[in-house]
């Protein structure tokens, strides 16, 4: 599938702001962060820029921006209008937080609550972004049951490192203590499951020429002509191939930048406490870093069938 | 509403697509892109139509396959054109998120409503046949209608209402109808000639058939013979004729 700009910064932005709202709830329901105004106001403004700057992003793709609210109708059927939904949804508890912990300087007792709230609704937009992939059959890697535990665990190291990163800095070392095991956790699951889902996707597809032609009893199926010699919007869309001639190397680099290395800052920071901010800072950067890359080979890897059409 | 119709009719309108007839001269593609230039999905935008790179909507792809046998070394060309299968299970229009894409529920042609499209191509991405195009001009999807517009159109006579890759196929390789009634012509022609689904694994339940190329002959292949009168005797010819041949046979 053609790596799309928007569509890599949509996914690992909204995965990074929604991880930060998470963790932000989390931290809130276990009293380790005070309502501090100015901290408050820079890691919501933080959190809130890099989900609405995904989610224009992703309007931005569009062929017809203007009517992107039409999407918000078919939530019955279609993963990509539930995400739209939860997506506005989610605004409700976690802008009330937010609200309370800026203004009324309280984020304790009931908005407490409503940031635990707000973190379960942060997980399941999440959730539902790694649905509209999960859910496309004819795109074999993606409808895979690693497609989401994937998604959903990034969301939670991102965000992770986002806020001890800033509770580093604002020092509120209690919390950065807190979140070293869970992040610990969150990254060596996601390690696992990223090894997986390549694994997986390294099988044979199910799908091939000859089942696509249904000509499999005749023999080996090759394309001898293409129905057209330019290529057409579905070879643009669907027919990338550069991927994977670099993909050993960048699946190395997503490996170590977005799993390996911000295990080992974490230790690090955990050792060296003095270095913290440092360590979490370089952290937060190779983590995003690492993601984008694998955010983008999860994009150019993926083989639509359809290309079982061209022989490509 | 992209939810697939809950009741849907027994109708099944759809095409049959003989690969052992199709000569692959692409005259199904070229008419539909006629037809529908000025029907119901049009326009069908060209870019740089007469430049290097030319670029466009078409529902209709002509490919050509081998398929060589690895134990006998037989290969077999076959002509492949492809076009919406308006599969049952449309996955192209259970994912859309506006509900531009339809299923009808009178007879099960899968449709986008052009005005109310967002462009995002979720649909073209879940279509495992490639039969979603989309419209870099008008920033909208479009796809094959079965053409809708003359099928229905009363204004024709009633031999012409039929898709237009039909009525243009000049070896007959398309035909159309209702899949849905077992008693259809297209759907004897289907049970007679085992015709098929495209990638029956992905689930989709596609209404269009494909025919098989027929068995090839095998060993002693030589053109039959044509010209079994071939005049070697005289008999039953005309008196004078006759008898030149029993003097010039002599």
């Amino acid at each position: 599938m053609h790596p799309a700009k928007s569509v890599i910064f949509f996914t690992t932005a909204t995965g990074a702001g929604y991880g930060l709202l998470f963790w932000l709830g989390v931290l809130a329901h276990r009293g380790l962060i005070k309502a501090d105004f100015k901290f408050g106001l820079v890691v919501f403004a933080i959190a809130f820029a890099l989900v609405i700057a995904g989610l224009l992003a992703s309007t931005l793709h569009l062929g017809r921006p203007s009517r992107a609210w039409r999407a918000l109708s078919q939530w019955r059927s279609s993963w990509l209008s539930r995400e739209g939904v939860l997506a506005i949804l989610t605004f409700i508890p976690t802008g009330l937080f937010a609200l309370a912990w800026v203004i009324l300087g309280d984020n304790t007792g009931i908005f407490a609550w409503i940031g635990l709230i707000g973190a379960v609704f942060s997980l399941v937009t999440v959730y539902t972004t790694s649905m509209i992939y999960r859910s496309l059959k004819a795109i074999p890697a993606w409808a895979t049951g690693w497609t989401s535990p994937g998604y959903l665990l990034m969301s939670l190291t991102s965000g992770g490192l986002l806020i001890s990163f800033m509770a580093a800095i604002g020092g509120y070392w209690p919390a950065v203590d807190w979140l070293v095991l869970p992040i610990l956790f969150f990254l060596a699951c996601g390690f696992v499951i990223k090894l997986s889902y390549w694994s997986i996707i390294d099988r044979p597809m199910a799908s091939s020429a000859e089942t696509a032609t249904g000509l499999g009893e005749f023999g080996k199926v090759r394309l001898i002509e293409s129905p057209h010699d330019q290529p057409n919007y579905l070879l643009k869309e669907m027919g990338f191939k550069i991927a994977r001639k670099h993909s050993k190397k960048l699946r190395r680099i997503a490996l170590i930048c977005g799993f390996l290395l911000p295990f080992v800052l974490i230790i690090g920071q955990w050792q060296l406490p003095s270095l913290a901010v440092y360590f979490l800072g370089v952290a937060v950067v190779v983590t995003m870093a690492g993601l984008i890359v694998e955010r983008w080979l999860f994009f150019a890897e993926a083989k639509h069938v359809v290309t079982l059409y061209y022989d490509t | 509403m992209t939810c697939l119709p809950k009741n849907p009719s027994a109708k099944k309108l759809g095409l049959v697509i003989d690969l052992d007839i199709c000569v692959g001269c692409h005259a199904c593609a070229v008419n539909c892109k006629e037809w529908n230039a000025a029907g119901q999905m049009a326009p069908l935008t060209d870019i740089d139509p007469y430049g290097a790179e030319p670029d466009g909507v078409w529902f209709n792809r002509i490919h050509t396959f081998e398929a060589v046998d690895s134990e006998s070394g037989i290969s077999r060309t076959v002509h492949f054109p492809k076009s919406c299968l308006h599969c049952e299970d449309a996955p192209c229009v259970t994912v859309c998120p506006t509900g531009a894409s339809y299923k009808r529920e009178e007879d099960g042609i899968v449709l986008v409503n052009t005005d109310i499209c967002i462009g995002c191509k979720l649909c073209s991405w879940a279509c495992p046949y490639g039969a979603r195009e989309y419209d870099e001009d008008e920033g909208v999807m479009k796809k094959c209608t079965l053409c809708i517009d003359k099928i229905y159109n009363e204004n024709l006579p009633q031999e012409s209402r039929v898709p237009a890759c039909v009525s243009t196929c000049p070896s007959g390789a398309r035909s159309f109808g209702d899949l849905g009634d077992p008693k259809s012509d297209v759907s004897k022609l289907v049970a007679a000639r085992k015709g098929y689904d495209l990638m029956p694994e992905q689930a989709t339940k596609p209404v269009n058939k494909y025919l098989p190329p027929r068995p090839k002959r095998v060993g002693n292949a030589t053109a039959p013979r044509l010209l079994e009168h071939k005049d070697d005797s005289s008999d039953g010819a005309g008196l004078l004729a006759r008898w030149v041949d029993r003097i010039l046979t002599a």
